[in-house]
């Protein structure tokens, strides 16, 4: 049964490779994210940037607002619960939605826990920013694990930064010795058998995606270069001068992140890209990607 | 050798490739029309359609798979593949038209309704056995016309069908143990 439903919650995501899962706050937005070829719309009340611009406590979505986005497009629909929120989490599967992303990008509800998501029938993404990190998340149920990056920043150093952590950290280990697993597993602060498993494939059993600061479609060939199986864009498409072309931009960059000609074509004339941050200036307090443990 | 192209625009291509390299058989990426040379089959994977056919346009890939089609090279789609392969599609959408079912788009439901159950095969060639299949969001054939023959059904359902070289499933083999279909299609192509 365990068996059966890992199949079926890695399985959609397996689906979603080689595709950009876009951030909607309304069902207009998602008509244009589907229009754009979006493989997934990600259901929210507010995207990053303007949840770090406004502050105050951001929630799971209003379930109309997630009803709507439902009806209006045929492509799976995710939706944002805080961390270690379970009973929003519970909302969600009953709304019906594709995917749950226990995301950071929420204020936590749960400063030591995450949600049990075996308890699921609906899979669950979860932020990473390190190896460590996305082996206890996958030991707790999660179904594909994404970069956290530092989501509503419109810069992509931070997913870059994980995406290598994982990567790099996940090459280490095919080269240590049996004998040497378990002190890994130690210093990973991840459970041995995920570890051990990592050893021996080279590669997270679950989809590996990218997320947090992506904003061109150079990012999103970068990000696809660097390992990632996909990328969600949040802010960077609907905080930009010309969304529709944007997104269809960045969807074919995430096809053909390897095609330079093409991705110099799909990247001209693309209008404003959204304001970024520059993250050294932002204090530690204003991170979202601390948040998760 | 045998080479089978994987439509590799988006989608769970990488399954498939996994499948074939397990078969023995070797598999290439196609992205542009290009790469439709050499390959003696071609694989069309799971994903969205809606996506598909956003990232065949800009590319022209449908003239190339019409006439990779009018060839005679064999094609098998398997969920998104097989929406993208049929005569019509509910609701409707572009779609090739290469085979002369009806498919309609996500009928069993949300992710929330995948399944995995036991089908069963309508021919000798995959053997009695049942069959594993793993059902993703997925497609149903609503309607069968003359022409198309029924070689597996699950819960009431064809799920697997072919017509001449073209051989659509709604689920997904490419995510089980069982490689039937697979080898299958891999005999389709030696028989081409």
């Amino acid at each position: 049964m365990a068996e059966t439903q890992f199949t079926l919650k890695t399985g959609l995501a397996e689906m979603l490779k080689g595709g950009v899962i876009m951030d909607v706050t309304t069902a207009d937005q998602a008509k244009i994210a589907e229009d754009a070829g979006a493989v997934a719309v990600m259901a929210l009340e507010r995207v990053p940037a303007d949840i770090r611009a406004q502050g105050g406590i951001a929630r799971m979505a209003d379930p109309t607002k997630i009803r709507e986005i439902m009806e209006a497009v045929s492509i799976p629909v995710m939706a944002k619960a805080r961390i270690g929120h379970f009973a929003e989490a519970q909302i969600l599967q009953a709304l019906g939605v594709d995917y749950v992303d226990e995301s950071e990008v929420l204020t936590p509800a749960d400063e030591a826990h995450h949600i049990d998501k075996f308890a699921f029938c609906v899979p669950f993404v979860c932020g990473a920013r390190n190896l460590g990190e996305a082996l206890r998340r996958i030991a707790e149920g999660a179904a594909m694990i994404r970069t956290k990056g530092e989501a509503g920043s419109g810069n992509v150093v931070e997913a870059v930064r994980h995406m290598r952590a994982v990567q790099g950290s996940m090459r280490k280990l095919t080269i240590l010795g049996d004998e040497e697993l378990m002190a890994a597993a130690k210093d990973h602060e991840a459970p041995y058998e995920l570890v051990k498993m990592v050893a021996q494939t080279g590669k997270l059993p679950v989809p590996n995606f990218a997320a947090g600061g992506v904003a061109t479609p150079s990012d999103a060939s970068l990000m696809m270069q660097l390992g990632a199986e996909s990328v969600f864009v949040g802010s960077g498409i609907f905080k930009s001068g010309d969304p529709q072309r944007r997104a269809h931009a960045i969807v074919q960059a995430t096809t053909h992140y390897l095609d330079a000609d093409l991705l110099a074509r799909v990247s001209e004339d693309l209008g404003e890209a959204m304001v970024g941050i520059d993250i050294s200036r932002l204090d530690d307090s204003e991170l979202l990607q601390t948040r998760g443990w | 050798m045998t080479c089978v192209g994987l439509l590799a625009l988006q989608g769970d291509f990488a399954a498939h490739e996994k499948v074939l390299g397990e078969l023995g058989a070797e598999s290439k990426p196609v992205k542009k029309p290009a790469d439709l040379a050499g390959v003696q089959g071609l694989i069309i994977p799971g994903g969205e359609s809606t996506t598909l056919l956003k990232l065949m346009a800009p590319v022209a890939m449908r003239p190339a798979l019409e006439q990779f089609h009018a060839q005679g090279r064999p094609i098998f789609g398997t969920c998104a593949g097989l929406i993208l392969l049929a005569q019509e599609t509910l609701p409707p959408q572009e779609s090739l038209g290469f085979i002369d079912i009806v498919a309609r788009r996500n009928a069993y439901g949300r992710q929330i309704d995948s399944f995995l159950a036991l089908g069963t095969p309508l021919t000798d060639d995959l053997s009695a056995e049942p069959l594993e299949m793993v059902f993703i969001r997925a497609p149903k054939i609503a309607q069968i016309n003359p022409g198309v023959t029924p070689l597996a059904e699950c819960r009431g359902e064809v799920v697997l069908a072919r017509q001449g070289g073209v051989l659509v499933s709604s689920f997904h083999p490419e995510l089980t143990q069982d490689r039937r279909v697979h080898q299958y299609f891999l005999k389709m192509l030696a028989a081409g």
